[in-house]
């Protein structure tokens, strides 16, 4: 199970398990949270979006397959895709070792607002622990 | 519905598995890393909790008689005592019901090891043929036992060093027979193409026997290992490969169907009637992606369907079996739909991996 102390305090989270840094440009870097990670196992393939296809908040945007299963990710805002982590296609264990640092997708809000009003770190890890009953 | 236990639940906590609910069984799908705990079967060896599989004993007179009518395959193979044979049971229809491996005790005692899911099936079918066809017989089924699988190059000799006394009975043990060692029922099968032991024992001594396995270096493989070692290693998982619609001809089965004796046996009248249409291949995807059971393929000879599939950690690509028109073959390549895509597989020789080495 995941610890409170392990959850990064400058990330913020989504309850489909993705987490969102804010970036100095004014972007922001997505990837999976070690909760996530955890549940999957061993990564074995991710798919990422085509870096100008603009999404809709919630809107299936990449694929992380483990040898047990696939799950999609999500936007966690609307906005632009523009940069995929092309080193995740030969190392995708990477999610596992160390899941805040292996982003899939760079975006640029819409609305930078809708980054702020994202869970932060503790109300993330209230849907981890309601999910664990 | 409360999840079952095997009696070594405790001992997969105590050893930090991850627990998933495996058909109404609580299980172990890892204890860590998945692909770590398949290359160490290949590699050394693991030992797996198979406690949820289960033993039925078949004794009396005329078991053999029963059997060449119960199974497909033909019980007559059997001349050595403890050899084993593995077979499917069918329907009328030729449906499966199950497969199972069956071991020749005594011309009086047949052992069958048939599958978690479907045991309670099985074994009504077993006892409704046998008030038909041989009332005389016993059919006694056994959920105490434990069964633990000790596999890898490696496992013989570790299950040797923590059951020195079963050594004498066992080092002579062919590929597919079992000896009875008292307590211990050890029999050298296993489902990971790898060699190994399969242990059934009373459930009272299996967490002794893990536990001694453990600290003499065996560490524990989860289910998750268990699925990508039998898919490598060509093994059919029944539920997903075969079930009650299709029949073994169409699920890469025919080398366990014996229609050349005269016998009869349960399905044969159907399996002669219904010539088979599909196949069971093996394919390597040669896009980046995964896999999975119950994707689409779209061949020049007509629609398949994948019935088991993922990620092959000894090719480090992936894997999968298919059921396609009979047309199809060895160096095919067909299109597999993975969600909106369509990717290129191609139909390969299967066994993908035996014996610590990728065949591909």
């Amino acid at each position: 199970m995941s610890n409170p102390a392990n959850l990064p305090s400058n990330l913020k989270f989504t309850a489909s398990h993705e987490w969102v840094k804010s970036e100095a440009d004014g972007t922001i870097s997505i990837g999976i949270t070690q909760h996530a990670q955890e549940l999957l196992g061993d990564m074995v393939f991710v798919e990422t979006p085509a870096v100008g296809r603009k999404v809709k908040a919630k809107e299936e945007v990449a694929v992380v397959e483990s040898v047990k299963a696939a799950a999609d990710v999500y936007a966690p805002v609307s906005g632009e895709v523009v940069a995929a982590n092309s080193a995740l296609d030969s190392a995708p264990e990477a999610i596992n070792t160390d899941p805040y640092a292996a982003w899939m997708f760079r975006m640029r809000p819409d609305n930078a607002a809708d980054v702020v009003a994202l869970m932060d770190a503790a109300a993330y890890q209230a849907v981890v622990d309601s999910e664990a009953h | 519905m409360a999840l079952k236990q095997t009696p070594l639940n405790a001992a997969h906590r105590a050893m930090g598995a991850k627990m998933v609910d495996f058909g109404g069984w609580d299980m172990p799908v890892n204890y860590g890393s998945q692909i770590d705990e398949h290359h160490q079967v290949r590699r050394d060896c693991g030992m797996f909790d198979v406690s949820h599989m289960r033993v039925v004993d078949m004794r009396g007179d005329g078991v053999r008689t029963f059997l060449r009518y119960l199974l497909a395959n033909n019980v007559d193979k059997l001349t050595l005592r403890g050899k084993a044979l593995y077979s499917s049971m069918l329907l009328e229809n030729g449906g499966v019901i199950d497969d199972l491996i069956v071991y020749f005790m005594t011309e009086e005692w047949f052992r069958i090891v048939v599958n978690a899911g479907t045991a309670d099936k099985d074994i009504a079918w077993m006892k409704q043929q046998a008030a038909r066809h041989a009332p005389q017989l016993a059919i006694v089924d056994h959920p105490e036992f434990a069964m633990i699988a000790v596999q890898g190059p490696n496992a013989r000799a570790k299950v040797w060093q923590v059951l020195p006394a079963t050594q004498a009975k066992t080092e002579g043990l062919q590929v597919f027979q079992a000896a009875d060692c008292d307590e211990y029922f050890i029999a050298r099968t296993g489902y990971t193409g790898e060699d190994g032991f399969e242990i059934m024992l009373p459930a009272e001594k299996a967490e002794g026997l893990w536990n001694a396995l453990h600290r003499n270096g065996v560490p524990p493989i989860g289910l998750g290992a268990r699925d990508t070692l039998r898919l490598e290693a060509g093994m059919n998982l029944y539920g997903q490969d075969m079930d009650e619609t299709v029949n073994p001809l169409e699920s890469g089965l025919a080398w366990t169907v014996d229609l050349k004796s005269e016998r009869d046996f349960i399905g044969k009248a159907a399996l002669l009637a219904n010539p088979p249409v599909r196949k069971l291949v093996g394919l390597v995807l040669l896009d980046r992606g995964v896999l999975r059971g119950h994707q689409k393929v779209h061949t020049t000879h007509g629609e398949g369907e994948i019935t088991s599939g993922s990620f092959s950690p000894t090719l480090e690509k992936s894997i999968a079996l298919a059921r396609v028109p009979k047309a199809v073959q060895i160096d095919d390549t067909m299109q597999v739909a993975i969600r909106d895509k369509m990717l290129a597989a191609k139909v390969v020789k299967y066994p993908f991996a035996r014996n610590g080495k990728g065949l591909i």
